[in-house]
């Protein structure tokens, strides 16, 4: 069992929860993830690494409210336990000694970038970041990124926020201006890795997206995370999941992801009628 | 009085019937099948039947013991050698091993081994007594050891090794011990009560079970070397599977067999959505490959609600690599067997991109390749396709990578196998042993067994040179 020992909301469908789990924090580098059950018969998803505390034997999580499992775990308060955790998985981040380094995030992705800008800064790199959400209201961690970053970006569809329109503007304008940037990290919806990818390859920067193809072991065995990069079958648990973006197969990642749409949302429809009827 | 010619029948569980539900279908012999067939065991001087066991069980003296009626006793000599007898009298195939030597067989069929040792381990779990059985061990500890991985290997190694006095810990890394025999085979040919069991005796004999552990990632094997672990055992099995090679692969609705059976066994997708991970089946589906692993991914598609289900295979029957009775059952449920035909590219829709069929391609057997087996040529404009919901690809893996990544100083062969010395499981560095599906590639239950055994016995030598013992 691991045990719950801070949760906080983080915006209205982003949560963070602390777990102890110490042999993971320990051996945990950025870009990593653990897999998770809640419980028995419960399925085992997996979820980025956003921090972690050596000394505490700690590790954060921030996730976002999407399916059956995450609506179940958003109500998880400090002090319940999940049942099975296994981490560290997938490869660090390689950034290859970039020196010059923009970091862009989207959605729940904001969290994951944390640990990678973090720990660039840390090496004496420029980190410039830019997140990006719909609206103000999605946005979090502006506070903690701009701590570690040379420079944050904000920008909204809305404009409720920093500058209205899409991560990809301003990285555009910082593309054209800073021809020094060596390196683009992009964490997010699938959509947003894609376009930022084919933005980045016409001005021939490097780019590491991190991928989150459905996963089921996630450890090497049973081939569900398959992704095609460069023609090849690669897989997301044991090659991944940061990959070279201007490689990676997008369209066939997104019908890979839609695999199980419908029972995804006939289990999450399930699970609400049946909290609706605990209340 | 002359020898039975035929082995004594096991019933089973009606096609029509078995379709239907996840139950045994073997369903074991009886008392009085287990003596009459018990009977036509020569106690043969010079036993070939052992030799042909990978863990060397004592075959004539555990069914001698069958005839005598002294159950217990014959439980106990079985797992003097082997602790998983419940297990391996269901999935061994003694028909290429033990069965294979028996004398008897030379003019008849051989003496039912297999049948007799899954009555045994029975008839003991039935009668409550493992725990009675099982051998007393000494308080005092010769040394710590860890076992990676709780397969078939890494649990024979970590029983004998019980047995031989040692502190032994298993890491799993899944949320469940097993292995293969877990995840892979399925209820009907294993059902999961019994491995439950047979790993609970493990417990009784000390053994430490503790999962989520992936070694090399969770704790780099380094790291148990200095946390005062004498020796090392990898038995991490069989991990990247193998994909056709042929486009369309990645389509959604392409499962390999791994993932379809670890949805359907390990996670329990039958009974989704009651629980949370789910499988989709569909109406057709083709199972590419004719191994163990093919057939038992055709049976459980046809019992949860496939209307067609084929085997699509590039080689003739003769060349199939599943156990013969496993083919009989498959075919028996009414799984269809298209033989000498090749995958040539997965169809799909455009927009979903969900699999619609499979286009395949007749073959004829040719010259005998390395393998020795004939080599399937494709006949050219014998092109035709299948149309499908769902593709499983069975044609085999390569050994798990993730142990290998993490210790670049382990040496591996051309598919990724940790390079063993076969006789006592060393591997390039000292101390670390492994054995199993990890060593050899996707193998037997039984062959990673004696390779959990073998390795035990060079790690009892190795840590009592070490300490000075012995
Ligand atoms: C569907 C199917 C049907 C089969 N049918 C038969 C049959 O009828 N008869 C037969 O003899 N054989 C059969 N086989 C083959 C047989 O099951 C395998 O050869 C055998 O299980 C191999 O045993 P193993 O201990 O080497 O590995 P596995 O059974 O694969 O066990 C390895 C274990 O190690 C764990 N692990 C992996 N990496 C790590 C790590 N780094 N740290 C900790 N734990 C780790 C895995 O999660 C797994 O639990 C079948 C295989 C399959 C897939």
């Amino acid at each position: 069992m691991f045990k719950i020992l801070k949760k906080r909301d983080v915006s209205p469908s982003v949560k963070l929860i602390e777990i102890e789990a110490p042999l993971v924090a320990n051996s945990a580098k950025s870009g990593q993830f653990v897999v998770l059950r809640l419980k028995d018969g419960g399925e085992r998803i997996p979820l980025t690494i956003a921090d972690k505390d050596k000394k505490k034997g700690t590790l954060t999580i921030v996730f976002q409210v999407v399916g059956k499992t995450t609506q179940e775990l958003s109500v998880y308060k400090a002090g319940d336990s999940i049942k099975d955790l296994l981490g560290p998985l997938g490869k660090a981040t390689d950034f290859g000694g970039a020196k010059n380094i923009v970091c862009v995030a989207g959605g729940v992705g904001i969290a994951e970038i944390y640990p990678e800008v973090k720990e660039l800064q840390e090496e004496g790199k420029k980190v410039t970041t830019i997140i990006g959400a719909r609206n103000k209201s999605l946005l979090f961690f502006e506070e903690e990124l701009k701590a570690v970053s040379s420079a944050l970006h904000i920008t909204t569809d809305d404009g409720s926020s920093g500058r209205k329109g899409f991560v990809s503007d301003v990285l555009k304008d910082l593309l054209t201006s800073d021809k020094s940037i060596d390196l683009v990290v992009a964490v997010g919806p699938v959509i947003m890795m894609k376009v930022v990818s084919e933005l980045t390859k016409n001005f021939n920067v490097r780019t590491i997206v991190s991928l989150n193809p459905i996963m089921l072991d996630a450890t090497g065995m049973c081939g569900a995370c398959r992704v095609t990069v460069g023609g090849k079958t690669l897989f997301g648990c044991v090659d991944g999941p940061s990959f070279d973006g201007h490689q990676v197969d997008f369209g066939g990642l997104m019908k890979r992801l839609n695999q199980f749409k419908d029972e995804e949302k006939n289990s999450a429809e399930i699970y609400k009628l049946k909290c609706a009827e605990c209340r | 009085m002359p020898i039975n010619p035929k082995k004594t029948d096991m019933s089973k569980q009606a096609p029509e019937a078995r379709v239907k539900n996840f139950n045994e279908v073997a369903l074991g012999y009886n008392e009085a099948e287990a003596l009459k067939e018990a009977a036509r065991c020569l106690q043969c001087k010079k036993p070939f039947c052992i030799e042909g066991c990978p863990v060397n069980v004592n075959i004539p003296a555990f069914i001698k013991l069958v005839g005598e009626k002294k159950y217990d006793e014959a439980a106990k000599k079985i797992k003097e050698t082997n602790s998983l007898p419940a297990v391996c009298g269901r999935v061994c195939p003694q028909e290429e091993q033990c069965e294979l030597k028996c004398i008897v067989g030379k003019k008849n069929e051989p003496v039912g081994i297999g049948r007799l040792e899954r009555f045994v381990a029975d008839a003991e779990m039935k009668a409550g007594n493992i725990e009675k059985n099982a051998v007393k061990l000494p308080e005092k500890k010769l040394a710590k050891v860890v076992i990676a991985g709780s397969g078939p290997a890494g649990l024979t190694c970590a029983g004998d090794l019980a047995m031989l006095g040692y502190d032994v810990t298993i890491y799993e890394s899944l949320h469940a011990t097993g292995g293969v025999l877990r995840y892979g085979i399925p209820q009907f040919r294993l059902p999961k009560e019994i491995l439950d069991i047979e790993v609970d005796y493990l417990r009784k004999l000390g053994v430490k079970i503790i999962v989520n552990v992936l070694v090399g990632k969770t704790i780099p094997v380094a790291e148990l070397f200095k946390q005062g672990y004498a020796a090392v055992f990898i038995g991490a099995g069989a991990g990247l599977p193998s994909f056709l090679g042929v486009p369309g692969e990645n389509l959604a609705g392409v499962y390999s067999a791994n993932e379809y059976l670890t949805r359907i066994n390990l996670m329990q997708a039958y009974k989704f959505p009651e629980t949370d991970t789910p499988v989709r089946i569909g109406g057709r589906v083709a199972v590419v490959g004719a191994g163990n692993v093919a057939m038992d991914a055709a049976r459980c598609s046809l019992r949860l609600g496939a209307k067609e289900v084929y085997i699509v295979y590039r080689r003739s029957e003769e060349e199939m690599p599943a156990r013969k009775e496993e083919i009989e059952n498959a075919v028996e449920e009414g799984v269809k067997l298209h033989l000498l035909t090749a995958p040539v590219e997965v169809l799909g829709d455009e927009k979903t991109g969900r699999v619609t069929g499979l286009k395949v391609i007749k073959c004829s057997l040719g010259e005998p390749d390395a393998s020795g087996r004939r080599r399937p040529v494709i006949i050219p404009g014998s092109e035709y396709v299948m149309e499908l919901d769902t593709v499983v690809s069975a044609i085999g893996q390569s050994p798990n990578p993730l142990i290998p990544q993490s210790m670049p100083e382990l040496k591996t062969g051309k598919w990724g196998n940790i390079v063993t010395n076969e006789e006592t499981g060393e591997t390039s560095v000292p101390g670390v042993y492994a054995g199993g599906d990890i060593a050899t590639g996707a193998a037997t239950v039984i062959a990673a067994m004696g390779a959990g055994k073998k390795a035990a016995a060079s790690m009892d030598k190795y840590i009592k040179a070490k300490l000075g013992i012995g």
